[in-house]
C-alpha cells in the first residue's frame, strides 16, 4: 500500500508517495525528489556520502526509512549553504581546495557542521573523534583537517 | 574591420605561401559556443587536424579538447595553463573539454601519470600552433612582419596597430593539418612547424591556477556519473552469484512480481533486474530467488595463499635488469642477506560502486561512464552492440575516484548490454559488495630478496624477484568485453596477459638482477579475484619490499639508512631528493633500530626512495607504534618530490597528499579476504580503508621544480614510496621487520610477542 511521506527539504515542504515502507530516505531524495547530493556510497551506514541532517543531526539516509521521517526538517549540503551564501565549511573547503573527486565530501561537511554548532572550539583530537567512521577513498584527510581548522577560525 | 570571409582569405593565402597543407577551405560556419565545435562543418576529429586540439569563440575565449581526463588531481587546470602558455592568452580564457568521444582524439583517458607528460604534449604543440598561425594571419591583415608583433592575452600588436584572436578566427576553424605520430592512447602527439616557448619564458606555468571542479563539488551542484539521467531511463542491478564461478541455473521471475515495474533480465549466464525507480531495482536484486550452480573451491585458504604463489608454476617471466655475473658474484660472497616480502591482493574499493547510463539504439548508441578512459569504453561498447565505433559516442563523468581499472569498467558494459536487452536507456549501480568484492584487485605477490656482500661489508651483488598474479589478467581498459564480466557471463573467452613488473633500477650495485615471474589466475573466468590495475601498478607491492631490503641491507652493514642509499643509489636527482626530504625532516643519522624507546609507545623513523618513469622521490615517516594495541600511527610524512618542471605546485602538493594517505591505508589496513569460495571482503567493515584518525598530523612535502627538465608526471609515484617508509619506520621504532603488508595491529602484536619469545 502506499502511503504518503510529508517533511521538508532545505525549507521546502515536500511529499513523497512511499511504495515500501522500508525504502531508505536517500532514494526518496534522490530519485523522487532529484536531489542529487547526498550519494550513495555503501548502502551500510559505514561512510557517511549520504549524510543529511535531520532536525540538525547528521543521518546517513541510506539506512533511515523515509517513514521515520514523517514531519522532520531535513537539510542537505544545498541548505547548508549555496555559492552565493556559503556555509563557512563550504569557504573552508573551497579555499583549502579539498575534494578530489568529491564524492564523499558530502558527508564530511554535513557532519563537520553538525558538529562545530555544538562545539566550535573543537580540538583536533575531537575533531578526528567526531568524524569518525566518514570515509574518503582520495585520501584528502589532512586538507580536510585544514579546511575545519580553518572554519573554526571563520566561526569564531 | 574585416568580415570572416575576408579573413579566412588572407589567411589561406598566407597558409598557401608558407607551404602548409590545406585540406579544405570552407567558408565556415560562425560557431557560437564550444561545443558547437562538433558541429558539420568542423573538420574531421582526427589528431591530424588542428581543429580537433584547439579553438579560437567568436569572444576570444579558447577551447582546448583533451583526450585524457582530470578526476580531482588538477590535470585539467595543468592543460589550461600549458595551452594559455603557448597561444598568449589569459589563463582564464580556456576551457578543457575532456574525455568525450565526439570533441576529443583517443589520448588514453587517465593511465599511468601520464596526463601531463604525454597527454600535455599534442595539446601544447597544438596552442603553439595556433598561435603561430595567428601571428601570421594578424602579419598578414596588419601589414607588420611577424617579427615584430607580440601577442598579450589573444591580442596582437606591433607597428601601433593591434588585432585580436577573437577578429582575427573567432568561432572558426582552422582547417589546418599537423603531423600526427600514428599513436592512438597515451603516446599520442602532433608535430607543428611552431617553435615552442622556452620555460625561462613561462609566465602561467609553474603558478597555482586553482581547480574549477571543487565548488560544485562543495556546493553539491556538480553532476558525478551517478547523477545522469535521462527521461524513461531504467535502473539496474547486476546479480553476481556470491560463490565464484557459479552461474544461475534457475531464476524465479515470480519472486519479484509484486515490485513495481520490476524485470529480470537474463542472457546466458548474465543476470540482472531493472525498474524504474532505484530502490525497486535495489530491491528486487535482493529478493529474486535464484539457484546458482555449485562453487568449484576454486581458491586456497586465506593463510596459503602466499604458499600457493611460491608454488605456483611460472606462466611468463622476465629479466628486466641483468648486469654482470650475478651467480658467479654470489659464490665468491663473504655473507648473504636474504629476505622475503608479501603483499596482498588489494581492492580498489572506490568511494562509490561503479556507475554508468547507457543509450543503446538500433543504429547508434551513447554512453555515460565514469571509468577512467572513455574513448576505450567506446571501443568496447562498439565490439559489444556490433556498431562502427563511430556510432557510438563515449562520455566519461566525474565518478567515485577511480585508481585504474575498477568496477566502473564493468559498470560500463553492463549498462550497454541492459540497454540493448531492455531497449530502453539503463542506469546501473553496484552495491558495495558489488565494488569492493568484485572489482579487479590489484594482484597479491611474493617478493625474494638476496644480496652479497664481501668481507668489507661492500654490496657486490643484488638480486629481487617478484613472484605473483598478473598486473593484466584484465585488460586496464575495457576497449574489448572480454575484459569485462558481463562478457565471461555471455561466454566469451577471456582475454588475459600476463605482466608483472619489477624495481627501478635504482642502486649501482657492481651486479644485479630484477626480475618477475607472472602465475596463472585462482579461476580464469566471472572472478572476483581476477587482477588489473590499481594505481601505481605493482609499485608499492614490489617497493614494499625492495625498500625494506635496501634498509635491511643498511642495518646488516652497520650503516644510517640515509647514508646507505646515498653510497649507492647512482644518480643525482636521486641523491638531491634523498638529502631534501632528510634535511627537511630532520634525519637523525643512527642504525635503524639501535635507539629504541621502552614503554607503551615506542618512535621511530623510516626513509624508502622509488623512480617511476623519471619521477624520483624520497619519502620519511615517522611513526608511532602503540605495544599494547598494536596500532601504528603514521604521524609525519616528508615528501620530497621531484617530477622535472612543475605546472601547478598547489595542485601537485596535494595529488601527493593523496598518495600519501592511500599508500597508508594499503599499508597499514588492506587486504582482500576470501575462503575457498568467495572473496568475503564486501563492505567497509570487511575491507578496512585509513579513517581520519589514522591520518597523519603532518605531510611535508618538498617540491623539487627542474623547469629544463620535461614533466614526468604526479598520479601515482609517490604512493610506492609509502609501504617500505612505514615498515622500516616500524623497524626502527620496535627492532621487528613486517615483511607481509598490511601491517594491521594483529600482524604487529604476533610480530612483536614473536620477537620476545
Ligand atoms: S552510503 Fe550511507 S553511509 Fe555509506
Ligand atoms: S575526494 Fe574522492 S572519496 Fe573523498
Amino acid at each position: 500500500m502506499a502511503t504518503t511521506v510529508k517533511f521538508t527539504v532545505d525549507g521546502k515542504s515536500r511529499s513523497v508517495k512511499v511504495d515500501d515502507p522500508a525504502m531508505p530516505l536517500l532514494y526518496a531524495l534522490r530519485d523522487d525528489l532529484q536531489m542529487k547530493a547526498p550519494h550513495f556510497g555503501c548502502g551500510v551506514a559505514q561512510c557517511g556520502a549520504c549524510t543529511v541532517l535531520v532536525d540538525g543531526e547528521p543521518v546517513r539516509s541510506c539506512v533511515m526509512p523515509v517513514t521515520a521521517m514523517k514531519g522532520k526538517q531535513i537539510t542537505t549540503i544545498h541548505g547548508l549553504g549555496t555559492p552565493e551564501k556559503p556555509h563557512p565549511l563550504q569557504t573552508a573547503f573551497v579555499e583549502e581546495q579539498v575534494p578530489q573527486c568529491g564524492y564523499c565530501i558530502n558527508g564530511w561537511v554535513m557532519t563537520a557542521a553538525s558538529f562545530l554548532k555544538k562545539k566550535p572550539k573543537a580540538s583536533d583530537a575531537e575533531i578526528r573523534e567526531a568524524l569518525d567512521g566518514l570515509k574518503c577513498r582520495c585520501g584528502t584527510h589532512v586538507s580536510i583537517m585544514r579546511a575545519i581548522k580553518r572554519a573554526q577560525q571563520q566561526m569564531a | 574591420m574585416n568580415s570572416p570571409k575576408d579573413f579566412s582569405l588572407s589567411r589561406r593565402d598566407f597558409l598557401r605561401a608558407s607551404g602548409a597543407l590545406i585540406v579544405s577551405v570552407s567558408m565556415t560556419g560562425l560557431v557560437t559556443d564550444a561545443l558547437a565545435q562538433i558541429g558539420p562543418n568542423k573538420p574531421p576529429l582526427v589528431p591530424g587536424e588542428l581543429d580537433s586540439w584547439v579553438a579560437v569563440l567568436k569572444d576570444g575565449s579558447v577551447s582546448a579538447f583533451f583526450g585524457k581526463i582530470d578526476m580531482g588531481h588538477c590535470l585539467d587546470v595543468a592543460i589550461a595553463q600549458i595551452v594559455a602558455e603557448e597561444l598568449d592568452v589569459g589563463f582564464e580564457r580556456v576551457t578543457v573539454f575532456q574525455g568525450d568521444t565526439a570533441t576529443s582524439c583517443n589520448q588514453g583517458g587517465a593511465s599511468g601519470s601520464f596526463g601531463i607528460s604525454a597527454g600535455a604534449k599534442p595539446l601544447r604543440n597544438a596552442a603553439a600552433e595556433a598561435r603561430r598561425i595567428l601571428v601570421a594571419g594578424a602579419s598578414r591583415q596588419l601589414n607588420v612582419p611577424a617579427e615584430q608583433l607580440t601577442v598579450s592575452d589573444g591580442v596582437v600588436s606591433g607597428g601601433g596597430k593591434r588585432v585580436s584572436y577573437a577578429e582575427l578566427i573567432g568561432g572558426k576553424f582552422f582547417n589546418s593539418k599537423v603531423e600526427w605520430n600514428k599513436e592512438i592512447g597515451n603516446f599520442m602527439d602532433i608535430k607543428v612547424q611552431a617553435k615552442l616557448k622556452s620555460p625561462s619564458e613561462y609566465k602561467v606555468v609553474g603558478k597555482s591556477f586553482r581547480r574549477r571542479d571543487v565548488p560544485g563539488k562543495v556546493f553539491g551542484t556538480s553532476d558525478w556519473i551517478t547523477e545522469i539521467s535521462l527521461p524513461g531511463m531504467l535502473h539496474a542491478r547486476v546479480i553476481r552469484p556470491v560463490i565464484a564461478g557459479s552461474v544461475p541455473l534457475k531464476v524465479d521471475a515470480d519472486s519479484i512480481r509484486k515490485i513495481p515495474g520490476a524485470k529480470v533480465v537474463r542472457e546466458k549466464n548474465f543476470l540482472a533486474v531493472v525498474a524504474p525507480k532505484e530502490w525497486d531495482a535495489v530491491r528486487a536484486a535482493r529478493e529474486l530467488k535464484v539457484e546458482w550452480s555449485a562453487g568449484t573451491n576454486p581458491f586456497p585458504a586465506m593463510e596459503k595463499l602466499y604458499d600457493h604463489i611460491r608454488a605456483a608454476k611460472v606462466v611468463k617471466a622476465e629479466t628486466e635488469t641483468n648486469k654482470g655475473d650475478v651467480e658467479a658474484v654470489f659464490k665468491t660472497a663473504a655473507r648473504i642477506v636474504e629476505a622475503e616480502y608479501h603483499w596482498p591482493f588489494q581492492s580498489h574499493a572506490s568511494m562509490g560502486p561503479g556507475c554508468a547510463v547507457a543509450d543503446v539504439k538500433k543504429d547508434s548508441a551513447t554512453l555515460w561512464t565514469g571509468s577512467q578512459k572513455p574513448h576505450y569504453a567506446r571501443d568496447g561498447i562498439a565490439k559489444l552492440l556490433d556498431l562502427p565505433p563511430d556510432k557510438v559516442r563515449g562520455i566519461w563523468v566525474m565518478g567515485p575516484g577511480s585508481y585504474g581499472r575498477n568496477d566502473g569498467g564493468d559498470a560500463a558494459i553492463d549498462a550497454a548490454l541492459l540497454s540493448k536487452l531492455t531497449g530502453k536507456p539503463v542506469r546501473v549501480q553496484g552495491s558495495r559488495a558489488d565494488a569492493t568484492a568484485w572489482d579487479p584487485k590489484g594482484p597479491a605477490s611474493v617478493h625474494r630478496a638476496r644480496a652479497a656482500l664481501d668481507g668489507t661489508g661492500k654490496v657486490i651483488a643484488y638480486e629481487y624477484i617478484s613472484k605473483g598474479f598478473s598486473r593484466i589478467d584484465t585488460a586496464n581498459n575495457e576497449a574489448d568485453p572480454r575484459d569485462s564480466l558481463a562478457g565471461h557471463e555471455l561466454g566469451m573467452a577471456p582475454n588475459p596477459a600476463m605482466g608483472f613488473g619489477t624495481p627501478e633500477d635504482n642502486y649501482a650495485f657492481a651486479s644485479r638482477r630484477l626480475g618477475w615471474e607472472a602465475i596463472a589466475p585462482l579461476l580464469n573466468r566471472s572472478s572476483p579475484l581476477r587482477t588489473a590495475h590499481l594505481r601505481d601498478p605493482v609499485g608499492p607491492d614490489i617497493h614494499f619490499g625492495s625498500e625494506q631490503f635496501i634498509d635491511e641491507l643498511a642495518v646488516a652493514t652497520g650503516e644510517d639508512a640515509v647514508a646507505f642509499r646515498l653510497k649507492y643509489a647512482s644518480k643525482p636527482r636521486a641523491a638531491a631528493a634523498i638529502k631534501a626530504a632528510a634535511e627537511k625532516a630532520g634525519w637523525q643519522t643512527r642504525v635503524s633500530g639501535t635507539a629504541k624507546s621502552s614503554g607503551e609507545i615506542q618512535s621511530g623513523r623510516g626513509i624508502s626512495y622509488t623512480e617511476r618513469r623519471g619521477t624520483v622521490v624520497a619519502t620519511i615517516a615517522e611513526i608511532e607504534v602503540n605495544r599494547r594495541t598494536g596500532r601504528i600511527w603514521a604521524k609525519k610524512f616528508t615528501v620530497a618530490h621531484d617530477c622535472g618542471i612543475i605546472i601547478n605546485p598547489q595542485g601537485l602538493t596535494q595529488c601527493i597528499e593523496g598518495n600519501v594517505i592511500h599508500g597508508l591505508s594499503r599499508t597499514i589496513l588492506e587486504e582482500v579476504r576470501f575462503d575457498n569460495n568467495s572473496v568475503t571482503s564486501v563492505d567497509w567493515a570487511s575491507y578496512p580503508i585509513v579513517e581520519i584518525k589514522d591520518a597523519p598530523e603532518t605531510i611535508d612535502v618538498v617540491l623539487i621544480n627542474h623547469p629544463e627538465i620535461a614533466p614526468s608526471g604526479a598520479g601515482e609515484p609517490s604512493i610506492r614510496s609509502i609501504p617500505a617508509a612505514i615498515a622500516n619506520a616500524f623497524f626502527d621504532a620496535t627492532g621487528v621487520r613486517l615483511r607481509t603488508a598490511p601491517l594491521t595491529p594483529a600482524r604487529v602484536l604476533a610480530a612483536l610477542a614473536g620477537a620476545k619469545a
